[in-house]
């Protein structure tokens, strides 16, 4: 039996929540990076259109007061805006021409 | 002059001083060709830990980083091959500290490993290894079995301090035994004209960390032109609206003594047709110069644009010798470059924000951090590049100047104050009076 992570209203973008509702930037860029584009694509063509609704829906909350499924549904939106980089930018995973750079966020605002 | 600069390919959008270039309106510069012996030359490196970053004011971190009695962190400084302890004291003022026990020499505050930082709140701070303590303010306190020891002043025995100061929330410290000049005196009124800008209200943070393989003044050059935004950077705006050839064009550069600032001018990206923009951007509301709307900050002080520029894009503020301040509507970014070698430093970035009120907000400010990021990579990942071809150029290939345009003048004055205060260090060295 699996886990329901998102609001009910957004029960279309589930399949995606195990992989995508992640806590920290580095999580998800890691999982940017392993990912095959066309599955980069599919979660972008998935989540995009839902992106107003989802925000109209968190910001319901208090920021400091978000409900559990609400969190999970706004980690989803920053990866949709992490994977956004990929599928609008540069059309691959990894940013063109950075090589062998990295640059870790080590520390970030909750949530 | 050259043919180039006498007769634009297309007309400057931004006013020059009247000598006709920026270059030209700092004489001290010249023009020439020049050389980056500086960044592949493991000697001059070591000059420049004496030179500059045993004598310069350093920014180590943020008030918001030591809120209370107690509060604490530590810097591993690798360039001078030091490690320091930032503390508030019971006063309320900020000092700062070798950290090193008084006795036998070891490293008195981490936590899991030696060489990581840390950071945390205390009403003292203990020895791991044989247990001393010495008080916020450095004081020796306690000492285990002190009759075993042999005549031990303990008043001469406190934590060794570090000439520590703050402007605007940015503490600094001096290494040097004695400062040639106070922080306010070293950072000069083209910085301290920025006093007053409220960076104490922008206090949410996102911290970056790199290890680059390049040398500290490279990543620098990369962020202090704009020269390289049309090749590097071609994916800033959509490929349907990209105009090949197309250059950037600073609205204003300004050089006060070691230290130097670059504004941008022109139309604010949202402003501009929607095919400018990324769908992202236009669903956020945010992008790559950040939230499109900030919540107000009332009067700005003087030193801000202070070339008058309308409409105003970035201040990029480099203070001497390793500490970068952008500018944007309503936030900042704060870069800083550690040398940890003569080819190789650690990189840290932090983007802040005044703290978001609403979901839309914080996800405003994620959007900006993660642009900021993908294009960041971009820089880094021509700096293994350019070192190591840079090495090769003055081991191999013969090559040891290289020109630098108009729009690089702040890389050239850069060079320049680093190679003004390793000539000032020489001559204090051989006994001859400095400039």
């Amino acid at each position: 039996m699996t886990t329901t992570l998102l609001p009910p209203a957004f029960a279309d973008l589930e399949r995606f929540a195990h992989d995508w509702c992640l806590k920290t930037e580095s999580e998800r860029y890691a999982r940017r990076l392993a990912s095959p584009m066309q599955e980069l694509i599919d979660f972008y063509d998935a989540c995009f259109p839902r992106i107003e609704d989802a925000l109209a829906y968190c910001d319901k909350f208090p920021l400091e007061e978000l409900p559990e499924d609400a969190i999970h549904l706004l980690h989803l939106m920053y990866s949709l805006i992490m994977v956004a980089m990929a599928v609008e930018i540069f059309q691959q995973p990894k940013p063109v021409d950075s090589a062998d750079a990295e640059l870790a966020r080590v520390s970030e605002p909750w949530p | 002059m050259s043919k180039a600069l006498q007769e634009p390919a297309t007309p400057h959008r931004w006013p020059r001083p009247t000598e006709g270039t920026w270059t030209q309106h700092y004489p001290e510069l010249g023009t020439s060709m020049m050389s980056f012996e500086d960044s592949v030359s493991p000697e001059f490196f070591e000059l420049e830990r004496e030179a500059i970053f045993k004598r310069a004011w350093l920014n180590v971190g943020r008030v918001e980083q030591v809120p209370k009695t107690g509060s604490y962190f530590t810097k591993e400084l690798d360039v001078a091959r030091t490690s320091l302890i930032v503390v508030r004291d019971h006063d309320g003022t900020v000092k700062a500290f070798h950290n090193v026990c008084r006795h036998r020499g070891n490293k008195l505050v981490w936590n899991e490993f030696p060489r990581e930082e840390t950071s945390g709140t205390c009403r003292q701070f203990t020895c791991k290894y044989h247990g001393w303590r010495y008080g916020l303010d450095g004081s020796l306190g306690f000492v285990q079995q002190e009759g075993e020891f042999f005549d031990l002043d303990k008043a001469a025995l406190g934590l060794r301090p570090v000439h520590c100061d703050v402007w605007a929330g940015f503490i600094f410290v001096n290494l040097d035994a004695t400062p040639r000049q106070t922080l306010r005196e070293f950072l000069g009124p083209m910085i301290t004209d920025l006093d007053g800008y409220p960076f104490d209200k922008m206090t949410e943070w996102y911290e970056f960390k790199a290890d680059n393989q390049s040398n500290w003044k490279l990543f620098a050059d990369a962020f202090q032109e704009y020269y390289h935004v049309p090749g590097l950077h071609s994916q800033q705006v959509p490929s349907a609206v990209r105009t090949p050839g197309k250059g950037f064009e600073c609205a204003h550069f300004q050089v006060d003594g070691p230290h130097r600032m670059v504004s941008t001018g022109g139309a604010r990206r949202w402003t501009m047709p929607a095919e400018f923009m990324y769908p992202i951007e236009r669903a956020t509301r945010s992008g790559l110069v950040g939230p499109w709307e900030s919540p107000e900050l009332g009067e700005l002080p003087k030193g801000l644009n202070p070339g008058r520029i309308e409409p105003w894009g970035i201040d990029n503020f480099q203070i001497f010798p390793n500490i970068e301040i952008l500018i944007y509507h309503g936030w900042y970014l704060l870069y800083r470059y550690w040398p940890t070698s003569h080819n190789t430093h650690r990189f840290e970035g932090m983007l802040c924000f005044q703290p978001a009120r609403t979901v839309r907000e914080r996800v405003e400010h994620e959007v900006a951090s993660v642009v900021f990021k993908e294009f960041a990579l971009q820089d880094a990942g021509m700096l293994t590049g350019t070192q190591t071809a840079l090495e090769s150029a003055y081991r191999t290939a013969g090559m040891t100047h290289f020109p630098v345009n108009d729009q690089e003048i702040l890389v050239r004055h850069f060079h320049k104050a680093v190679a003004d205060w390793v000539d000032v260090y020489r001559h204090d060295l051989s006994g001859v009076v400095a400039r």
